[in-house]
């Protein structure tokens, strides 16, 4: 199914209906190595149900996710393998693919929350370091005995490392939520990143934040980029550091796909400035 | 810098367990159990086993943040299991004295005909370790549903599996291997244990049960203290963020369970030890609860606190108490007051008191070498320095 460039994510037809509620209505969307690329739209657009779909938190109602070429998540109308005999499908069969979470994570997404899910009890550096427990090769009693010093030694240099990337060295010791939130979301991307991720989802990283923490922020999601070689897929509202830093916009509205395309392009366009934008007029810089 | 930090803490932690088990011992020696200091002994014997299976409950309930009642359950398993396959198989007929029993054959006394002392002492740990894996591997089996379930709903349904669980162990038509709801005994038991060096007889009784709370006490803090308990850890405090970071949650939940169990498994057989008779009715959910409140008095979360809240917690009911309910205490002689059951009201009132004053336990969360690392003020070092 991935054909042209190098596809890190794409999405298919995906649909998420909650009862009668259609969270996300038949959305599609690609990803190419090394872009960042924005979901826009407004409040209950079903962005966030979006992201838990590509992450495997909800099993769609309809709809494929490849993942790094592979299908990864399928439903294909939802059902258990069957052949189907009616419908613009017929002749074809259905399946299902549905994954947890964790098991996506260890193929390379990770993503952070959109209202901060640190582990609350535990330090800085405790945080990120269970992150590495994914990346694991030891087993229950290797671990207890100590089998594994040399993986801990290792896990424990690569936190130190990510810390003093994202800048948090200073306060590795300190309990997560003691920490300023613009920290705690930094430390969410630090333990996304600890999974080693190929893609990175983001979801409203920059919510509560104030313009000066945005700036910072854009600039620390374009170093990342850089620097871990990560693809970058994210959810925001503020739209200076969307413009600013994404390399393709999608816009959902009332679940739809509405729109796709550069930031000048969406800028431009008159559905999205209907539904979202509102009058453009300061959104250059 | 840590590396070498946290060796030395090894030692320290290798060295005073060593130490304790020396005074253990000693004192097994020095006090008879006729002695006015006898209930030492005692407190140390029931305290250990509770201690052991306050800590496996602790790894479930405070780290995983799995709400399980099932403790009692699984100390059965274990009970019936080292009973069954320690009866020597000349008191067999007699314990078994309304049925015909089917296991006919007694680890330690098989393992003793070639191999002497050191063969009983092997069997009796044969034992221990089986009645662990009784009780793991049916842990494994409730827990491929039960697991599923959060918070109460597990709470419940594991309290449900305890309680059939003794149903069914006295049921006459298991009795050719459960004795039915007659007690097992005359099975290796610590009253018997002794070590004979040089003519002089050296009494066990007390060191074998600390000593094997105290190795499989070490061994769940060794888990703890990796990177298994620390995902434990995240699981209990996000189970979503857990998921995304790539811990396997159902995975990860079998491995808290079926190892806390593994432990009950061994408590509850260590339990028959110490009482020389295992009989289903004793696993009542009270002894859960009981359990728990040692937990709970302890510090969800600390396993220090298990171990104190459950020495305590002995201590109180078994021995210091004592003369609340025969007359006289602290001098204050009372029979009109001190009689049989007062004990239980003053001892309500003293854990209400701890409760109100201690919110989240006697160490909430800490454990034992941080209460030394914050005097010495040696910056925060957290966690990380405990290995």
């Amino acid at each position: 199914m991935s054909e042209e460039k190098k596809q890190v994510l794409k999405v298919e037809n995906v649909t998420m209906q909650f009862g009668g509620v259609v969270a996300v209505n038949n959305f599609s969307l690609e990803v190419n190595e090394g872009e960042i690329v924005a979901i826009i739209g407004p409040n209950g657009a079903g962005k966030t149900t979006a992201f838990n779909v590509i992450t495997g938190v909800y099993a769609p109602t309809n709809g494929r996710v490849f993942f790094n070429g592979d299908c990864v998540i399928e439903n294909f109308p939802r059902g258990k393998m069957k052949k189907l005999y009616k419908g613009e499908n017929a002749g074809l069969y259905s399946h299902t693919l549905e994954p947890t979470p964790d098991a996506l994570t260890l193929k390379g997404m990770a993503r952070t929350f959109q209202n901060i899910r640190l582990w609350k009890s535990m330090t800085v550096f405790d945080n990120i370091l269970i992150a590495k427990h994914a990346r694991r090769t030891s087993n229950l009693f290797s671990a207890a005995f100590r089998g594994n010093r040399k993986e801990e030694a290792a896990q424990r240099a690569e936190v130190e490392e990510l810390l003093s990337v994202v800048g948090l060295t200073d306060v590795k010791n300190e309990l997560a939520t003691s920490l300023p939130y613009g920290k705690q979301r930094r430390l969410e991307i630090a333990r996304a990143l600890a999974t080693k991720p190929s893609l990175l989802l983001l979801d409203e990283p920059a919510a509560g934040m104030n313009p000066q923490e945005t700036q910072e922020l854009t600039r620390f999601i374009g170093q990342i980029r850089d620097q871990f070689g990560v693809t970058i897929l994210l959810i925001e509202h503020h739209m200076d550091l969307v413009m600013d830093i994404s390399d393709r916009i999608y816009v959902l509205d009332f679940g739809r796909m509405i729109a796709e395309g550069t930031p000048a392009e969406i800028q431009k366009n008159e559905k999205v400035i209907d539904a979202y934008l509102g009058v453009v007029d300061d959104a250059e810089d | 810098m840590t590396q070498k930090k946290s060796k030395k803490g090894a030692w320290i932690a290798l060295i005073a367990v060593l130490a304790w088990l020396g005074l253990v011992f000693a004192l097994d020696q020095l006090i008879k159990p006729t002695d006015k200091l006898g209930m030492l002994l005692i407190v140390l014997q029931k305290g250990s086993v509770y201690a052991l299976a306050a800590v496996s409950m602790n790894l479930l309930n405070g780290y995983t943040g799995l709400f399980s009642l099932g403790h009692a359950g699984f100390m059965l398993l274990g009970a019936y299991t080292y009973a069954i396959f320690t009866i020597p198989d000349k008191n067999r007929d007699t314990v078994y004295q309304y049925f015909h029993a089917v296991v006919r054959f007694s680890i330690p006394e098989k393992l003793s005909q070639g191999m002497g002392g050191f063969g009983t002492a092997l069997g009796v740990l044969i034992a221990l370790l089986l009645a662990g894996l009784v009780a793991a591997v049916m842990a494994y089996l409730i827990g491929l549903p039960v697991l599923r379930l959060k918070s109460d709903y597990l709470a419940i349904a594991t309290l449900g599996f305890a309680e059939i669980i003794r149903a069914v162990f006295q049921w006459s038509k298991l009795g050719p291997v459960t004795n039915g709801s007659n007690l097992l005994k005359n099975f290796a038991r610590v009253s018997k244990f002794k070590l004979e060096l040089g003519g002089t007889k050296l009494s066990l009784s007390t060191f074998v049960p600390v000593l094997i709370a105290t190795v499989s006490i070490t061994l769940i803090v060794l888990i703890v203290n990796s990177t298994y308990g620390r995902a434990f850890k995240a699981i209990r405090d996000d189970e979503v963020a857990a998921e995304a970071m790539g811990i396997n949650l159902a995975k990860h939940k079998m491995l808290s369970f079926v190892t806390s169990s593994f432990f009950a498994g061994v408590a509850g057989a260590t339990l028959a030890m110490v009482l020389s008779i295992a009989q289903a009715n004793n696993f009542k959910s009270a002894m859960t609860y009981e359990i728990l409140l040692m937990v709970v008095l302890g510090g969800i979360g600390s396993i220090t606190g298990s171990v104190i809240g459950s020495m305590l917690f002995v201590a109180a009911s078994e021995w210091w108490l004592r003369g609340l309910d025969s007359g006289s205490f602290l001098g204050i002689e009372a029979p009109g007051v001190f009689r049989n059951g007062f004990r239980l009201v003053v001892f309500s009132i003293i854990i209400m008191i701890v409760v109100l004053f201690f919110r989240k336990g006697i160490m909430g969360e800490k454990e034992l070498p941080d209460l030394f690392r914050r005097k010495k003020k040696a910056a925060p070092a957290g966690k990380e320095a405990a290995e």
